[in-house]
């Protein structure tokens, strides 16, 4: 095997030099009849011109990975500069472990740094964390952490969350002592309600909003804050487009106490859903009920300044099962790359991406609400996607557009609401260009 | 020792601190569309009115070179051995990065139809069968993003499991609530069982390293026992040898067992935990199946239990029918999802790729050289550490501080000594059941020179513990820093960068 550099007679010489008399002999501390007889039943070696091939072939029989699409949801297609991924593919930076041992780690540790100070400018947060899985498990461990700040145990969430974070959410409360109540949204505007049928009082520990919400509605943010801080609750914004922070207020100058993202439109590819980054940022306050790792600023004897790891206390492998969270992992190296994105575009580029994305959905809500039979449910404001309603069903008309104009459409609402059988979620970005928008409006035409 | 450098890409500001007003490292196509008035796109109260402020400016050569420099006060694994006990930081081979990125994979959207994403769907589906194989349970799910959340999966099924088997007793409360975990164990084994709704009761460890059978025998008669979470080789490198009566232990005292796949390193194509009497498992992508670790994560813990445990795995599934494959969400008794979408589906690609390059001979053939290269360690350095553990090591082997720190040079300054030799230290201080632990997994990505250069190394230090030993104490010389007051930096901590500590930090 060309990964393993000891040849088999060196191999044999080692276990000559160690008094062995065969391989197997590495092995007797496993009772014998539990040792494996047998080869595995798995595949024999294949060459690398055979592996790619049958990759290749398989790749093949993913045809939406090749055509014009217009699916969000919680995944976003933007375009990522070059040179994200040749940095990340530096053996520096991929094959680096976790930054245990700071003075050769300090690469990894500025880089975490780095990031978790764009993520506060961008959420308008005082600190964020090292980052979550993703999203989705990133809005779990927010409700857990409220709970612990304000030992209160009902979280209230708005339905307009992504159904997939919030089944998520049910997964990791389900033993935690913490009850998930549910508040409806505007059928008018598509924004989340906290009207007189919703409980928020002073056993309320949070409440949870996704802004621009499930819908593509972007949510009065500093409203729900003046609401929910009058009963001492924390609110949580969710945020699953994370250019949208390019254009709209930043949830912190508005009031959250808790922001998560997703953060994969920086820079990370599509993969079939993973791996992402998660953010996670809050208030000084709460520092220290902060899931999952932090690097903070050290120095050295000679006043140097360097990185490391910090607020350890608050974790798995020194509090055990008293830790904030049993993470441990995260996803380091999508967090680097969503650290170049954000410093490759800049300042101005983060700002100039949003407003394209903006731009062409307003364009693509505007044609298509002009087509006969087809209308826009929701009148609250949007970043860049929108609910259309069809006059057929909407996973039927998807799929023709798919087969006939090569063009995935969008997504069905069917697929989470199955009482809402014609609605279906466009989202536009700068990747798509008029051509695309023109060509889906004049598909959904005919 | 003097170790100030005035070179450049040794000085490496923050992002921050480079940027300049004005400069951009991107162009946009023009936007093509009719533009909407500002007003109309949005109200101006709920747009962005601080332009960004903080964010950097910089060209792309800045942002390149930024990154490049950095990255080079980095240990990485092509540079040389990582022999971190229990991390399991083996090759990362550049042909599973290629396939990965193969466009048909890296540009498909998760929410795409079905149809059109046959391919991927085959590619778990075929990952879950190899996977099945190597550990002899027969269900698999891939949806867990790491270890810890591997753990989680695993372990809030067995709480479904038993609900559903047992009923809830009064209170609603559930009848069995302790989780036994040994005293040796990673800690996101109680931390994961604790948020399963657990209660944690610890077994204490034999002299032998192993799982003391007798505490065993005792908790269980308890009758509140619901499972156990076992590392099994345990985290001190020693195969459990009474696995099977543990197992037998917590089933006839109505509980399940979790083994916790850290270390499967040492097993696949030798043994199989399904063949154990394990019920549930997760594995590491990242460790076992050569996902990189990309400074921390991403890492993939895939799930993998007996068909009683089914029922109860997060959903969706991957099935098979026919000549396709779909997804499959009704399943009333899963623990529900534990995360958007499917998993870590990027190193399900290279975690396949991993598994037919190696070919079922391969695969053995690593476990087999892993498990040498421990050895040829312990060898190599029986007479110069306290070993605390007679049993030979499985993939990874312990030793301990104890004769060095009679001469005042820890565990700590040893591995802080080895980065001078050019080695990334081992595992330090775990597991906590042994004092002043060295924790040395090399993999079978190392050859025998290099592992000699590493036990020669070790016994340099030793040989420096006893005539210099301040050479040891304030290593390492060779870094651009030297170690860090972690103590202050946790007393008073700097988590950001903010504009005006931009002349404190100079």
């Amino acid at each position: 095997m060309r990964y393993i550099p000891n040849s088999t007679e060196e191999r044999r010489e080692m276990l000559r030099d160690l008094g062995l008399g065969s391989t197997g002999e590495l092995f007797d501390s496993i009772p014998s009849d539990i040792i494996l007889r047998a080869p595995l039943k798995t595949p024999a070696a294949l060459s690398e011109i055979e592996l790619l091939a049958r990759f290749e072939s398989l790749a093949a029989h993913n045809a939406a990975a090749r055509r014009p699409s217009f699916l969000g949801a919680g995944a976003y297609s933007h375009y990522a500069p070059t040179i994200i991924d040749s940095l990340i593919q530096r053996s520096e930076f991929f094959t680096a472990y976790t930054p245990y041992q700071p003075e050769i780690s300090q690469g990894t540790l500025q880089a975490i740094f780095e990031f978790q100070t764009l993520v506060c400018q961008l959420t308008g947060m005082d600190v964020a964390n090292a980052s979550m899985y993703d999203g989705s498990t990133a809005m779990a461990e927010a409700v857990l952490m409220a709970e612990r700040v304000t030992r209160r145990r009902r979280v209230l969430v708005s339905d307009a969350v992504h159904p997939e974070y919030m089944h998520v959410t049910e997964t990791y409360v389900a033993h935690a002592g913490i009850e998930l109540l549910r508040a409806g949204f505007d059928e008018a505007t598509g924004q989340m309600r906290l009207d007189e049928n919703v409980a928020l009082d002073k056993s309320v520990a949070a409440v949870v909003v996704q802004s621009p919400n499930f819908f593509g509605c972007v949510e009065d943010i500093k409203a729900l804050a003046e609401r929910v801080h009058a009963v001492g609750a924390l609110l949580v914004v969710v945020i699953t487009e994370s250019m949208s922070f390019g254009l709209l207020r930043s949830p912190g100058s508005c009031g959250a106490d808790i922001v998560v993202a997703e953060g994969q439109s920086f820079g990370v590819p599509l993969s079939f859903g993973g791996p992402y980054v998660g953010l996670f940022a809050t208030r000084d306050q709460y520092a220290r009920q902060l899931p999952g790792r932090l690097v903070g600023i050290a120095h050295d004897k000679e006043g140097r300044r360097g990185f490391v790891l910090t607020l350890a206390t608050r974790e798995q492998h020194i509090r055990r099962e008293k830790a904030t969270s049993n993470i441990c992992t995260n996803e380091g190296l999508i967090a680097l790359a969503a650290t170049i994105y954000m410093t490759t575009m800049g300042k101005q580029g983060l700002q100039d991406v949003a407003m394209q994305c903006a731009q062409k959905a307003a364009y693509a809500r505007r044609q298509i609400a002009a087509l006969e039979g087809f209308s826009i449910p929701y009148s609250a404001p949007i970043f860049n996607e929108f609910v259309v309603h069809a006059p057929v069903a909407a996973a039927d008309l998807l799929r023709r557009l798919a087969s006939q104009r090569n063009i995935t459409g969008g997504l069905a609402l069917s697929r989470y609401f199955p009482d809402r059988p014609n609605d279906f979620l466009v989202c536009v970005t700068e990747t798509n260009p008029r051509s695309e928008i023109d060509a889906l409006v004049a598909g959904l035409k005919e | 020792m003097d170790k100030a450098t005035p070179h450049i890409t040794q000085n490496e500001a923050l992002i921050f601190e480079r940027s300049q007003t004005g400069r951009k490292g991107y162009m946009l196509p023009a936007l093509d569309v009719e533009e909407t008035p500002l007003d109309e796109l949005l109200p101006p109260e709920l747009r962005r009115d601080d332009q960004l402020e903080g964010v950097p400016e910089l060209s792309e050569v800045d942002v390149v070179r930024h990154f490049t420099r950095i990255s080079t006060w980095n240990y990485n694994i092509d540079l040389g051995m990582y022999p971190l006990g229990s991390c399991t930081m083996k090759y990362n081979s550049r042909l599973n990065e290629k396939v990965a990125r193969i466009p048909g994979f890296a540009n498909l959207h998760p929410l795409a139809p079905e149809e059109d994403a046959q391919g991927a769907l085959e590619v778990m589906y075929e990952l879950q069968q190899h996977l099945s194989e190597i550990t002899g349970l027969p269900a698999i799910s891939l949806q867990p993003a790491a270890g810890a959340h591997g753990e989680m999966t695993g372990v809030m099924m067995i709480r479904a499991f038993l609900d559903a088997r047992d009923g809830v007793g009064e209170d609603d409360k559930p009848r069995r609530n302790v989780m036994l975990i040994p005293d040796s164990a990673h800690g996101t084994n109680p931390a994961s069982a604790h948020l399963s709704g657990f209660t944690v009761k610890t077994i204490r460890s034999t002299s032998e390293g192993l799982t003391d059978l007798e505490h065993l025998r005792e908790l269980c008669a308890s009758g509140d026992v619901a499972g156990l979470m076992l590392t099994n080789p345990n985290t001190v490198g020693i195969f459990e040898r009474n696995i099977r009566e543990i197992c037998r232990h917590i089933h006839d005292a109505g509980g399940l067992v979790y083994m916790d796949g850290a270390n499967m390193n040492a097993l696949v194509g030798v043994a199989r935990p399904g063949d154990m009497g394990v019920d549930v498992i997760h594995l590491n992508l990242h460790k076992t199946f050569s996902t990189p670790h990309g400074g921390g994560g991403p890492g993939s813990g895939p799930c993998c239990c007996t068909s009683e445990l089914e029922p109860f795995l997060p959903v969706p599934r991957v099935a098979r029918q026919g000549e396709s494959f779909r997804f499959v969400y009704d399943r009333p008794q899963s623990i529900g999802r534990v995360k958007a979408f499917y998993g870590n589906f990027g190193m399900h690609l290279r975690a396949l790729s991993y598994i037919l390059t190696h070919g079922n001979e391969g695969l053995r053939e690593a476990t087999e050289a892993a498990v040498l290269n421990a050895r040829f360690i312990a060898h190599g350095l029986a007479d110069t550490f306290d070993k605390p553990f007679d049993s030979p090591p499985m993939h990874e082997v312990l030793f301990t501080d104890k004769r060095q720190s009679r001469k005042g040079v820890h565990t700590l300054d040893i591995a802080k000594r080895l980065i001078d030799y050019g080695f990334h230290p081992m595992t330090i201080y775990f597991p906590l059941i042994v004092q002043g632990a060295m924790l040395i997994e090399p993999t079978e990505s190392v050859g025998r020179q290099e592992l000699q250069q590493f036990v020669d190394a070790m016994k340099e230090i030793t040989r420096e513990a006893l005539e210099d030993p301040d050479t040891v104490l304030n290593a390492p010389h060779t870094t651009r820093i030297g170690r860090l007051d972690e103590a202050t930096a946790a007393r008073k901590p700097i988590l950001r960068w903010k504009p005006d500590e931009k002349a404190a930090n100079a």
